[in-house]
């Protein structure tokens, strides 16, 4: 552990140095087999009952590439506005591993099947920040070891290791951002901004579940320090400073916890007088610190060359263009589209992506609401509730379509704001549909204007001063009638008919 | 007919009776395996042979003829497996120590298709460790003998595949030829060996040693029983996506009509850089001979170059070694195979792992996989192993510009005949010096096939090999054939008649058959 | 003299994880000099415009459809194992990290 070193203020590094990141984002696909071999690929599988010849690299299998991973990964490339590459080859990795069963991994190198693209994200504040992606490529992932013995389950100490082969062969995309400068103080924010970006675009493109928790989703963030100089240009010119690399990352929030922590601690290093080690650092949840792994006897020396055994892929651009047409609309342009659409302000917008509220406004637009109607309660009523309940807003128990017909009801005037607050609860609760809990309820307004005139006659005989007041001219007089009958009616009238009604028996 | 001549029978021939019924598949197999049994102790062809599951599988073909299944044309005739090849459930070795009790899960894709046309496995062959060697010295298992002198190397690594049936304890058998690993031994034990074009067999299921110079092919002692086997085990494999996804070519109608004489007006091409210095005077006198015979069935022959040839070895000793060291990275003592501790320091995975394959590994495999990982290490990559992709590339287009003019490249298969086992052991560059006839094809992808010249001034075999253009493998059987047919006719019989008596072997030899 | 010298080869065997025994190493940096020396010619042969040839016959795309087969058995899978627990391959103590 790092416990040792002491951390520089944030602030106080930022002050004088630039941060740098490169993030390298491992995509397990959700294709029915894996990369190489016919294997099925359900998570949580009795240990090494989906292995086959091929993906425990029993001598003399070979690989044969799934065609469904070659979409997803071209797929993949399209959204992140990547070249898709003419002709790309598969590599070997080589170095000795046992959870790699052959001790090497069929990786992408020279050429990978996508290149140069961006991922514009989002911050907090709807800022744009444009990642500059370098590459994606096709590999296959490693088997999980598990170690055995030894005081903390951890790998130093274990007295042994028992391997499980169902993950080794599964296939991944790993995304490779090229350096990521200029976010400076935001450097944390523009990390976990875009592996949440990223995240959503494999969603929304369905080639993976994409959960961290799972390791589905897995990042690395190298991080370096260097000078900081007076402006952009010359900034640009000063030369990047040695990094770490963290692994382990395995939430939004470490990822933001992490890039903050390395920030302080190599400024301490730095400002210290000391040199940053370039080396592997491991994230560790419970104490949110980074620790260094093993520092290898010798530099890693993968000895890359072509995979004999598969040929390479030259993309249809037929293809490839059928695959871009078919794109999904991606996350970011799809916000900006529904904002439009929605006239909604910036802060709105940004409101209600910060709630997780888009999906669930434009369902409730979809089942016949009006965008305004929809925003108000999700980020209103509902938005509070979930605060209370401490759930998330698609975690509550109500639907879209139950918020449309609310606001169906307030438009058709048979229910208030107010009324419909306790509809919601009703619904909520579990007394089913708004119409329903308005029925069982017997929260109607009501708009009977013969039972309304009986209460305004009855309010008007109680009080005739202000009947002769209201005659006389001084309309302003009827808000004492009007409460009154609103109270006679348990507050189920519409407050506006009542005063016409009054006026009108009147004779004003 | 008695168990002698059912042995010497041609695989074509005993299908030809198998198929008349006038012999059944248990009596063909048991007299391979009576022969094994007689004469293997002093040739050692076979790691292992499984008499009994042979003898069921001759069973089940027997009762699937007498059922009149629509059998595949070799059924029932017994064949031999190189051990590089994985067989469910027998224990393949690659010859070597670190896989010494390896039972595979699985068939190899001509080992299922081998099953599926009900020819009975009589065993597995010797071979160099890992098909690294062209002597099957390098075998861990002791080495194979040549039928011929057995004081003698049978080739390499496929020499326990050609001395089983150049020694008649096999009709058929399967090698597998990185670098002439099929043909060398043909030439070097007067049998027939095809290395097809590459992709043309599926090598799944093959112990890789350079994924892309290893192919599976055919050893018999004809060339028709050869095109016999290549049309069962050709053809593509989804799980060998480097397969050809073309129709095996018509090796069998080709190999027939090159017996028959016909070659019609075959253009014939002398590799200049594959002969002269370094050849032994009796393997080019054979050589000689052969391009005669040739000419007076109607050939052309012309003399082509192929200039970048002379970098082959450089590029083969480049390529190869560096595949190898990759694929041989899962001899690891984690999975199967070998496990031993260190010994002395604590048994961790690294020092497991690096104490299991110094041991398990013999020397000429270690050698290779040292040169192949510094071939491939940074800063050495470019100079080796690229540069010999880029040899790869001045072949290939050698080979294109030659097989615009000729149909086919012949050449002798070895500069010499078979030497004596030990004599090269401690000298792996004159060992390597030997293949410079044989790799140039694998390096090209371009089949080549290795059939029987006659005897050189030492009584011992020598190869005649062709080469034709990726895909036209048909060329390899039409002039193979029509060659041995000449050769045949000449020596009044089949070369191996010429070769001596084995020890335990009994009365044999020409007038045998 | 030899190029390739006793601390190359034992840096390449490490790459390689074999445990070549010390007084292995000069034996081997002799051979593995003279094959090198011999082999060295490629690098004169092809200048920097000849492409490299991976693949002796150039194909490309082939693909597997992503249809599921079935797997092996557990007891299949573990059949050769040096040492099994718990249905997984039982290994040594791992004192390195995962590169």
């Amino acid at each position: 552990m790092s416990g040792d070193i002491t951390l520089a203020r944030f602030d106080d590094v930022l002050e004088h140095f630039d941060p740098v990141m490169g993030i390298e984002v491992h995509v397990e696909l959700n294709t029915r087999t894996k990369m190489f071999c016919g294997c099925a690929t359900t998570f949580g599988a009795p240990p090494n009952t989906q292995v086959c010849p091929v993906c425990i690299g029993l001598p003399g299998s070979m690989p044969a590439v799934n065609q469904k991973a070659v979409e997803s990964a071209i797929r993949l490339g399209l959204a992140l506005h990547c070249r898709i590459a003419e002709r790309c080859t598969f590599a070997r990795k080589n170095y000795f591993y046992p959870d790699l069963s052959k001790n090497y991994q069929i990786s992408q190198y020279e050429d990978p099947i996508d290149q140069d693209g961006y991922l514009d994200v989002e911050l907090e504040d709807g800022t744009i920040f444009r990642v500059e992606i370098e590459r994606a490529h096709m590999e296959e992932d490693a088997a999980k070891n598990t170690h055995v013995g030894g005081a903390t389950g951890r790998i130093q100490g274990a007295d042994y290791t028992l391997v499980d082969y169902n993950r080794g062969g599964m296939p991944l995309i790993e995304i490779v951002t090229k350096p990521i400068t200029g976010a400076g103080a935001r450097a944390p924010e523009v990390a976990r901004a875009y592996v949440a970006a990223l995240r959503e675009v494999v969603l929304a493109l369905g080639i993976s579940d994409a959960r961290m928790e799972q390791g589905s989703l897995r990042a690395d963030v190298n991080l370096s320090l260097r000078p900081k100089a007076a402006d952009a240009a010359a900034q640009a010119k000063v030369p990047f400073g040695k990094r770490s690399e963290t692994k382990n990352v395995n939430s939004l929030r470490a990822i933001e916890r992490a890039v903050r922590y390395e920030i302080r601690r190599q400024g301490a290093l730095l400002a210290a007088g000391q040199l940053v080690t370039q080396e592997t650092r491991h994230w560790h949840e419970d104490s949110e610190e980074t620790s260094p792994g093993r520092s290898k006897e010798q530099a890693e020396d993968y000895r890359y060359f072509p995979e004999p055994d598969l040929l390479p892929i030259e993309p249809d651009r037929a293809w490839v263009e059928e695959l871009r047409a078919a794109l999904p609309e991606m996350p970011a342009v799809k916000r900006a589209r529904l904002k439009a659409e929605w006239g909604f302000t910036d802060r709105e917008m940004l409101a209600a992506v910060n709630a997780g509220a888009v999906d669930l406004i434009e369902a409730t637009v979809a089942a016949g609401a009006g965008p305004a109607g929809a925003r108000k309660w999700w980020l209103g009523e509902l938005a509070r509730v979930a605060n209370e309940r401490e759930v998330d807003l698609v975690d509550l128990p109500v639907t879209p379509v139950d918020v449309a017909q609310v606001e169906a009801l307030i438009g058709a005037g048979r229910i208030t704001d107010k009324l419909a607050r306790q509809v919601l609860a009703g619904v909520m609760a579990g007394e089913g549909t708004p119409e329903q809990v308005v029925a069982a309820r017997g929260l109607e307004v009501v708009s009977d204007d013969a039972a309304l005139l009986e209460a305004v006659d009855a309010a008007l005989a109680a009080q005739p001063d202000v009947a002769e007041a209201i005659k006389a001219g001084r309309v302003q007089a009827a808000g004492a009638i009007v409460g009154a009958v609103m109270k006679a009616t348990r507050g189920q009238a519409d407050a506006a008919r009542v005063r016409e009604l009054i006026l009108q028996r009147v004779g004003a | 007919m008695s168990p002698t001549d059912l042995t010497r029978l041609s695989a074509a021939e005993a299908a030809t009776l198998l198929q008349d019924g006038q012999i059944s598949s248990v009596e063909l197999t048991q007299a391979h395996l009576d022969r094994i049994e007689a004469v293997d102790p002093a040739v050692h062809a076979f790691l292992k042979t499984m008499p009994d599951r042979a003898l069921e599988e001759a069973k089940a073909a027997d009762a699937a003829r007498a059922a009149g299944d629509d059998l595949s044309p070799l059924a029932g005739v017994p064949i031999a497996i190189k051990d590089v090849l994985a067989t469910e459930g027998l224990v393949t070795t690659c010859g070597s120590k670190i896989l010494e009790n390896w039972v595979p899960a699985y068939d190899a894709t001509v080992v299922r298709k081998v099953r599926a046309a009900r020819l009975p496995i009589l065993g597995k062959t010797n071979m160099d460790e890992f098909a690294m060697g062209s002597s099957t010295e390098h075998s861990a298992y002791g080495p194979t003998h040549n039928p011929w002198d057995l004081d003698r190397i049978p080739g390499g690594s496929g020499g326990g595949s050609a001395a089983a049936v150049a020694a008649f304890e096999a009709p058929l058998a399967l090698g597998s030829d990185t670098g002439g690993s099929i043909r060398q031994p043909a030439a070097v034990t007067g049998s027939v060996g095809v290395k097809p074009t590459y992709g043309g067999v599926s090598r799944f299921g093959l112990v890789a040693m350079a994924s892309s110079l290893d192919q599976v092919g055919p050893v018999a002692r004809t060339v028709l029983d050869t095109a016999l086997l290549h049309e069962l085990i050709g053809g593509h494999d989804p799980m060998d996506q480097t397969s050809l996804t073309d129709p095996v070519p018509p090796v069998v109608a080709a190999a027939r009509q090159g017996l028959a004489g016909d070659i019609g007006h075959l253009r014939v091409g002398i590799v200049k850089e594959l002969g002269g210095k370094g050849f032994q005077p009796g393997v080019l006198a054979r050589f000689r001979e052969a391009l005669d015979l040739l000419q007076q069935l109607g050939a052309t022959v012309e003399e082509v170059s192929c200039p970048a040839l002379k970098y082959s070895l450089g590029a083969y000793y480049l390529i190869m070694p560096s595949e190898a060291s990759s694929n041989l990275a899962r001899f690891d003592a984690m999975r199967y195979g070998l496990r031993l501790a260190p010994e002395d320091g604590p048994a961790t995975v690294e020092t497991v792992m690096g104490a299991t394959r110094w041991a398990g590994f013999g020397d000429e495999v270690k050698r290779r996989i040292i040169l192949g990982t510094y071939a491939l290490s940074a800063g050495y990559y470019d100079a080796y192993y690229g540069s010999a992709q880029k040899v790869r590339t001045l072949i290939q287009r050698d080979f294109e510009a030659a097989f615009n003019r000729v149909d086919v490249l012949v050449s002798p298969t070895a500069p010499t005949t078979a030497f004596k086992l030990g004599e090269k052991l401690d000298d792996p560059l004159a060992m390597y010096l030997g293949d410079i006839t044989t790799i140039p094809a694998n390096l090209a992808g371009i089949p080549g096939i290795s059939v029987p010249g006659g005897l050189a001034e030492d009584g011992l075999p020598v190869g005649i090999q062709f080469l034709a253009p990726a895909r036209a493998d048909a060329f390899l059987y039409q002039a193979g054939g029509a060659l041995e047919a000449a050769l045949v006719e000449r020596w009044g019989g089949p070369l191996l008649d010429q070769a001596p008596a084995l020890p335990g072997g009994g009365q044999e030899g020409g007038e045998a058959a | 003299m030899s190029a390739i010298s006793r601390d190359e080869v034992a840096r390449v065997a490490a790459l390689a994880r074999l445990s070549v025994p010390p007084e292995e190493l000069d034996k081997l940096a002799e051979q593995l000099d003279s094959i090198v020396e011999a082999v060295r010619v490629v690098s004169e042969a092809a200048g920097g415009d000849v492409p490299a040839t991976s693949h002796p016959i150039p194909l490309v795309n082939v693909f597997r459809a992503d249809e599921v087969r079935p797997s092996l058995s557990v007891d299949q899978a573990l059949l050769a194992a040096p040492a099994r627990e718990a249905d997984q391959f039982k290994v040594p103590q791992i004192l390195g990290e995962e590169p």
